[in-house]
């Protein structure tokens, strides 16, 4: 736990209290609706917003306290606007190089030749910021960013000014980021699909103060947070690829002592995946059904239920030591007798396949 | 040709913009600056009256200068000398005079900018002192150039404020503008129309290279 930050802010009718503990490792999203005071935390770590009576600490660095205040410049930190925010007045390449010349020697760990390349801008040094798209401009905010070698990437909703196809067009970069820097990374989104392909961690933020926080795959199942009850609830599933069927040109995944079954598009023995199961796609049965289309039948236990409405329940059923959540009517609760305990098989109808 | 007189008041008229605009660039930078910036509830003060000379008859100016800078005024009793009548009390007053003329443009440009590009310097490492010189003054540089512009433009076309501290002094404060008229009273229209002509050329080539020179950049029209 080496990111720490409480303070307690109030404007107007709104507060925001905030005391959170975060591992100083991999991708933590903060996640909320628009509101909920995610940008004013991250804003506050980095030192752009002075929150009187604020506390933050870094790796066992005192960024604020009572007596203390660093200022942003000397808390090597890197920060990505929602908007790229490139400097108009300099090329591609002096905005890249203006992080870069103010990091003494000693403390450049990545190249500004690594992070063009990670984010593949290599071709628009030369240009103007004002040519280039939203979606390179973003690219180049980042390389400008990882080339100042920050200890904490900060990144505030870097995706949300961008329509889908740009998105999707830096996802796969962000994605490479986490697996080839081991740079812990704060991220803001409301967006659920960023966050279900990147974070490892999960915050939850409601009108300024924290719901839960934890690992993502707990904090996306448990029945007591607002995400399992979402119309697009879903869970997330580590997978590694075991073996590929070439005859039918499906991969088999092993996840714990499981084995999914997907189409092998793309992937190759060894991969690491995350699988999005949505709540929609997962069925219960009290007997294992055979003669069935589906491929990804496992015995369950389940854990908790809980009621949606007058009709509806969500459970929440263990595969293993993975959650699986399955959205199913009253009428089959009662009918299969689902409480916490009882032996189970799911039917998985459909599992998403994130690199 | 143009009489000696003449020529004199046109190296003193241009000596005189220069100088001004030179010290208002300096002194309104900062001030534009803090304008900019600062979130005192005030401040609306100090913005009425670096605007004040807009809406005041140069007369106003002029005579009140005169009263401050005259042989009984405040600075004469001070122990310091009379600078009425002289180079020196004229740049004082074309400062003054010319000063919303740069101070505005500025602050315009430093909030155009906004604190976002300053902010994104921040968290690329660099220091106040650095982002201000990297990052405001080069953004800003619309707004110089209106500025500087606009504040020479405005001193050498003064009149009323030069009349009345400066006076009339061929070689030591009389300036084009008021030669002109001198010209006009004495009823020599060949000299005002060769001052007078030379005047509008001589505007018309600096704006257009102004412009010319800074297509790419949107000057600020008055």
């Amino acid at each position: 736990m080496t990111l720490s930050a409480s303070f307690s802010l109030t404007r107007d009718t709104f507060t925001l209290s905030v005391d959170l503990n975060l591992p100083a490792s991999g991708i933590t999203a903060v996640f909320g609706p628009s509101g909920s005071g995610k940008t004013t935390l991250l804003r506050a770590i980095a030192g752009l917003e002075h929150i009187p009576g604020a506390h933050i600490t870094f790796q066992g660095n005192t960024w604020q306290d009572d007596r203390t205040f660093v200022p942003t410049h000397l808390r090597r930190i890197g920060y990505v606007f929602q908007q790229a925010s490139l400097f108009a007045h300099l090329s591609v390449r002096a905005n890249l190089e203006y992080g870069l010349s103010r990091v003494p020697a000693d403390n450049r760990r990545i190249r500004l030749d690594d992070a063009v390349d990670l984010l593949g801008i290599g071709t628009l040094l030369d240009r103007d910021p004002q040519t280039l798209s939203g979606g390179e401009q973003q690219r180049v905010a980042i390389a400008r960013t990882l080339a100042t070698s920050p200890q904490l990437l900060l990144m505030d909703e870097p995706l949300s000014s961008l329509d889908h196809k740009r998105k999707l067009e830096i996802l796969p970069y962000l994605e490479n980021l986490h697996r080839e820097l081991a740079l812990p990374v704060l991220y803001v989104s409301h967006a659920t699909d960023e966050v279900a392909r990147l974070a490892d961690e999960l915050v939850i933020l409601r009108n300024g103060s924290i719901l839960g926080s934890g690992p993502i795959q707990q904090m996306l199942t448990r029945l007591d947070l607002p995400l399992s009850h979402r119309g697009d609830a879903e869970t997330l599933v580590r997978a590694r690829v075991a073996r590929l069927d070439g005859d039918f040109g499906l991969a088999h995944l092993q996840a714990g002592d499981h084995e999914f079954i997907v189409t092998s598009g793309g992937l190759k023995v060894g991969d690491d995946v995350r699988l999005r199961i949505s709540a929609h796609d997962v069925s219960l049965t009290l007997e294992q059904q055979r003669g069935t289309s589906i491929q990804n039948i496992f015995p369950v236990t389940v854990a908790e239920a809980a009621p949606e409405g007058d009709a509806q329940f969500m459970v929440k059923v263990m595969l293993g030591d993975n959650p699986l959540l399955a959205r199913v009517t009253r009428k089959s609760v009662n009918e299969l007798g689902i409480a916490a305990g009882k032996q189970l098989y799911a039917q998985v109808k459909g599992v998403a396949v994130l690199a | 040709m143009p009489a000696a007189a003449d020529i004199a008041a046109l190296f003193l008229t241009l000596r005189l913009a220069l100088l001004s605009t030179f010290i208002l660039l300096l002194l309104g930078t900062p001030a534009a600056w803090w304008l900019a910036r600062t979130q005192w509830r005030y401040k609306f003060l100090v913005e009425a009256l670096v605007a004040l000379p807009l809406v005041l008859p140069p007369t106003v100016l002029g005579f009140y200068l005169l009263i401050f800078l005259g042989a009984n005024g405040p600075l004469a009793m001070l122990g310091g000398s009379t600078l009425a009548f002289t180079f020196s009390g004229l740049v004082i007053g074309s400062v003054i005079y010319s000063m919303p003329f740069v101070i505005q443009p500025l602050q315009d440009a430093f909030q155009a900018a906004g604190r976002r590009p300053l902010e994104v310097a921040a968290t690329l490492g660099a220091s106040p002192r650095d982002r201000f010189l990297t990052i405001a003054l080069p953004l800003a540089r619309p707004g110089f150039i209106t500025a500087a512009v606009l504040g020479f433009a405005h001193t050498i076309g003064e009149f009323g404020v030069v009349l009345m501290i400066g006076g009339n002094i061929p070689g030591r404060t009389q300036v084009l503008s008021i030669a002109i008229y001198d010209h006009v009273e004495s009823l020599d229209y060949a000299s005002a129309h060769l001052l007078a002509g030379g005047l509008i050329l001589l505007s018309f080539l600096m704006l257009a290279a102004v412009y010319g020179a800074n297509r790419r950049f949107r000057v600020a029209r008055l």
